[in-house]
């Protein structure tokens, strides 16, 4: 029997503990058992199907289509760039930034054109009609922008050739000046000795 | 503490501008003013000791989260990690000025006490130099709107916390690593300016430079890989370099860097190449404060810049300045930088390290190119265009497989002149070894041409690697009757300049390897639910199948998360399970500070990676969508990255033998009659 303490607590013994003990654990286990994974009316999803808060995944997503994997719009949203400030192709910004919602409608645009029966090049025309030549990852290689592709190319070839000249003209204006013969011309050295000398100087720290 | 910052930043202003003052007047008055030169020594040290001042104040305050401070509230929160609550100082655009100003304060500090006492004609003018470029930042803050103790006319209850982002560990050590070797260049620079003001253009500068060049590449290369690496784990795009702006912009000094690495053997050995090895180094630095100067202006789109501001125009406006006089103070000493030698062979390692330097400074010049090209274009056309990834791997892929070749060309050519039977010789191995690399991969079934020549390249400068130690290792074992193991230490212990720089090679090697291994990613997309299996097929001809367990929803310290679980199995073995999370971050009020952000779940082993995105629910539902990617080789990249800091610490390691040291010295003889 419990009895009231002084303290205002409770008082109980040994018996009356693990009674109540038993009797709160046998509550449990009904609702225990509500928690047990049981055949949920929505498939596959879970037990209740919904998440606790969706908005913290973020911005609602539609299913993958077919498309969306397809090989050829894939290609073209490569050749496309996401207008949302990301610097990103579209295929890139709408499969990486979930919540960019400039890329998805761009993805859409890009489906929508190609169901219509226009090629890969038509719809990237498209694209550039409707939004200038910044909407391409990379300028298209015509007029001016011939210039920032050749460019690099360009001077790197110019320079290896100046390169090449100056480096030819040293190398003669070298062999015709005496003071660097004489130590050749004094050398009897054969000239296996003289590929070994040379061999060892390649050993020397650099 | 503010105030406190506040008046330590002017101080340390007030400091930088005498030591400017001081300095170039003490190296430049006849007769000298060592007065001066000592003064100016003594204000970059008490600039370093008010720069720390200003750094401990704001970090108090960060840690005090004292949100009337207006940078405080900007980048942090109560619920902040400690660890970013740190990083936090230079996670923003103000906070990361005076990181840079403190920095270098700290680096002139050093190099003017460490500095041999050999090289002390030049200290006050590299006093000079530091505290000028010093004072520049620290002028920015204060005049540019950029003053990290502003205070706010209100206290939020919490501030807005860090970009979430920036909460990762890449991004507590990429920033300062970059910022390091970005600033560290200035040292060099101050002492190539030095030379120049007092006409001491000897090889003194250059031993003075050599452990400043090294370390500021060392962090250059490793604050690169580091922002690689946090890229790929946290932006979640499935690369880890897309050219963008910023990106390029800190690849544009290490280029030139890496240039005078090699050009400054030829100084060193030959007496030739001053000017261009100048001209490098002014060239680096101006290349690290343009990479400033983009990063901060917003002139160029980036997803890395800081908010526009105007201390672009501030940076603009020392850019100019900086390198016009620069090179005019440089032109004006060109008759003083003739050569004492002229090459005498296009056959020489000379001539191979030039045409290394002309691919490097072209590579520099097509990515600073394609950065301004959008600039360009619309100048000229009236319109902006678009330089992304397609245009920089179409331009830039065959010139660094041009400069691969000449990794392993460049060693087994030998100074001066070399022989027809010792090219053949040297070659034989190497040309081999790539021939056949090439071959059993073409057999293998790989037909992408570049990620072929890549592998190929590899394999030849691999077999020039290997070949040199081999030799190396070799002739120690004849000569001192060492063990093979012992010889190849010692080869290395002795001679740390020559083999570290093979370690350097080895991991560019790789590096390589792994960037081609990307010709062979793959990816899907697919939507599932709890249960339902999704398969994607490896390069390497595997399958994985993955099936989503379920998604869970609990809060962590600082964020909402909502994770999705999935089980992995490769061709029917059980791999694990991999999880990739969508994070909501909340102030400590529970409010959302930021857009959702995704984490990536990466299983990783050599071959490759399976990257996981969760892109985000469906109806509200556990039905989730996801983007799987098979990256091949990545962890290549990391390891390539490792070996290459590797090489570069044995490179710059202090010691080595006595009779390298004798040589080296040997190398810095006054070429010049001094004026």
């Amino acid at each position: 029997m419990m009895r009231p303490r002084n303290d205002g607590a409770t008082e109980c013994g040994r018996r009356e503990f693990f009674g109540f003990a038993a009797a709160g654990l046998l509550s449990v286990v009904p609702s225990f058992r509500r928690f047990v994974p049981v055949q949920d009316t929505l498939p596959s999803t879970g037990p209740s199907g919904r998440l606790w808060d969706p908005a913290r995944a973020g911005r609602p997503l539609d299913p993958v289509v077919a498309a969306d994997n397809d090989a050829a719009i894939q290609a073209i949203e490569k050749q496309l760039h996401c207008t949302c400030g990301c610097n990103l192709d579209v295929y890139t910004c709408r499969t990486t930034d979930f919540t960019c919602g400039v890329s998805p409608e761009m993805h859409r645009q890009v489906i929508a054109l190609a169901e219509r029966g226009m090629t890969g090049q038509q719809i990237v025309d498209q694209f550039v009609h409707a939004h200038g030549l910044t909407i391409l990852m990379a300028p298209p290689k015509r007029g001016f922008n011939l210039a920032g592709y050749f460019t690099p190319a360009v001077v790197i070839v110019v320079a290896a050739a100046a390169l090449t000249l100056v480096l030819r003209r040293w190398a003669r204006a070298a062999s015709g000046v005496p003071a660097a013969p004489p130590a050749a011309s004094n050398v009897t050295a054969a000239p296996e000795e003289l590929e070994r000398l040379r061999r060892e100087l390649d050993q020397l720290p650099t | 503490m503010t105030l406190l910052g506040t008046l330590a930043l002017w101080l340390a202003f007030l400091l930088g501008v005498w030591g400017a003052l001081a300095g170039f007047m003490g190296g430049l008055a006849t007769p000298p003013r060592p007065d001066l030169a000592r003064s100016a020594r003594h204000a970059v040290f008490a600039m370093c000791g008010a720069l720390l001042v200003a750094v401990v104040s704001l970090e108090w305050a960060l840690f005090q989260h004292d949100f009337n401070v207006e940078y405080v509230a900007a980048y942090t929160s109560r619920n902040l990690p400690i660890f970013y609550t740190w990083s936090a100082l230079y996670a923003g655009q103000k906070g990361s000025l005076l990181f840079w100003a403190t920095v270098l304060s700290v680096f002139g500090s050093l190099a003017l006490a460490l500095t041999s006492r050999r090289h002390r004609h030049l200290l006050p003018h590299v006093a000079g130099v530091v505290s000028v470029v010093a004072a520049f930042f620290i002028s920015v803050m204060l005049f540019g709107h950029a003053n990290p103790f502003q205070r706010l006319p209100y206290t939020p209850l919490d501030g807005s916390g860090l970009n979430p982002q920036l909460q990762n560990p890449g991004m507590v050590f990429h920033p300062p690593m970059l910022y390091l070797g970005y600033i560290s260049i200035t040292i060099p620079f101050a002492f190539a300016l030095a030379a120049l003001l007092s006409k001491r253009l000897d090889a003194d500068w250059l031993v003075a430079i050599r452990k400043w060049t090294l370390l500021s590449w060392l962090f250059l290369s490793i604050g690169i890989c580091l922002g690689m690496w946090w890229a790929y784990v946290e932006l979640g795009w499935g690369g880890y370099w897309a050219w963008d702006p910023v990106e390029n912009a800190s690849l544009l000094p290490w280029l030139t860097m890496t240039a005078f690495l090699h050009s400054v053997m030829i100084q060193e050995k030959r007496g030739m190449l001053k000017k261009w090895n100048l001209a490098l180094i002014i060239g680096s630095w101006l290349l690290s404060i343009f990479g400033t100067f983009i990063t901060r202006s917003g002139v160029i789109s980036s997803v890395h810049s800081f908010t526009q501001s105007s201390v672009g125009y501030f940076f603009l406006a020392f850019l100019i300045v900086a390198g016009v006089s620069s090179f005019a103070l440089y032109a004006t000493r060109l008759p003083l930088l003739e050569a004492e030698a002229r090459l005498e062979s296009m056959v020489s390692r000379e001539a191979s390290f030039l045409f290394n330097n002309l691919l490097f400074i072209g590579i520099a010049f097509s990515v600073l190119w394609g950065t301004l090209f959008p600039i360009l274009s619309e100048l000229v056309q009236g319109t902006k265009v678009t330089v992304g990834p397609p245009f920089f791997n179409q331009v830039n892929i065959p010139l660094g497989l041009a400069l691969l070749g000449l990794t392993g060309i460049g060693p087994l050519i030998a100074w001066r002149r070399a022989s027809l039977p010792n090219l053949q010789r040297q070659f034989a191995v190497p040309v081999t070894v790539g021939v056949f690399t090439g071959l059993v991969l073409l057999v293998a079934g790989i037909r992408d041409f570049y990620a072929l020549m890549a592998m190929a390249l590899g394999g030849f400068v691999m077999g020039t690697v290997v070949q040199e130690f081999a030799r190396g290792t070799g002739a120690r074992h004849r000569q001192y009757g060492e063990g093979y193991a012992l010889a190849l230490g010692r080869l290395l212990a002795r001679n740390r300049r020559r083999y570290g720089g093979y370690i350097v090679h080895t991991g560019i090697v790789i590096l390589f390897v792994a960037f081609a291994g990307m010709a062979f990613k793959t990816e899907t997309e697919a939507t599932l639910k709890p249960g339902e299996s999704a398969s994607i097929r490896s390069p390497y001809g595997w399958t994985y199948r993955l099936t989503h367990l379920g998604i869970s929803q609990y809060d962590a310290l600082n964020r909402q998360v909502t994770a999705a679980t999935l089980d992995v199995t490769r061709d029917g073995t059980p791999l694990g399970v991999l999880t990739t999370e969508k994070r909501q971050h909340v102030d400590a009020l529970g409010r959302p500070t930021f857009q959702p952000s995704t984490e990536v779940g990466i299983r990783s082993d050599l071959r490759e990676d399976l990257y996981v995105v969760l892109g985000g629910v469906v109806n509200g539902t556990e039905q989730a969508v996801f983007r799987f990617t098979i990256n091949p080789l990545v962890w290549w990249v990391w390891y390539g990255g490792m070996i290459v800091a590797l090489g570069g610490l044995i490179v710059m390691w202090p010691g080595g033998s006595p009779a390298v040291k004798r040589a080296q010295a040997g190398y810095a003889v006054r070429l010049v009659e001094e004026k």
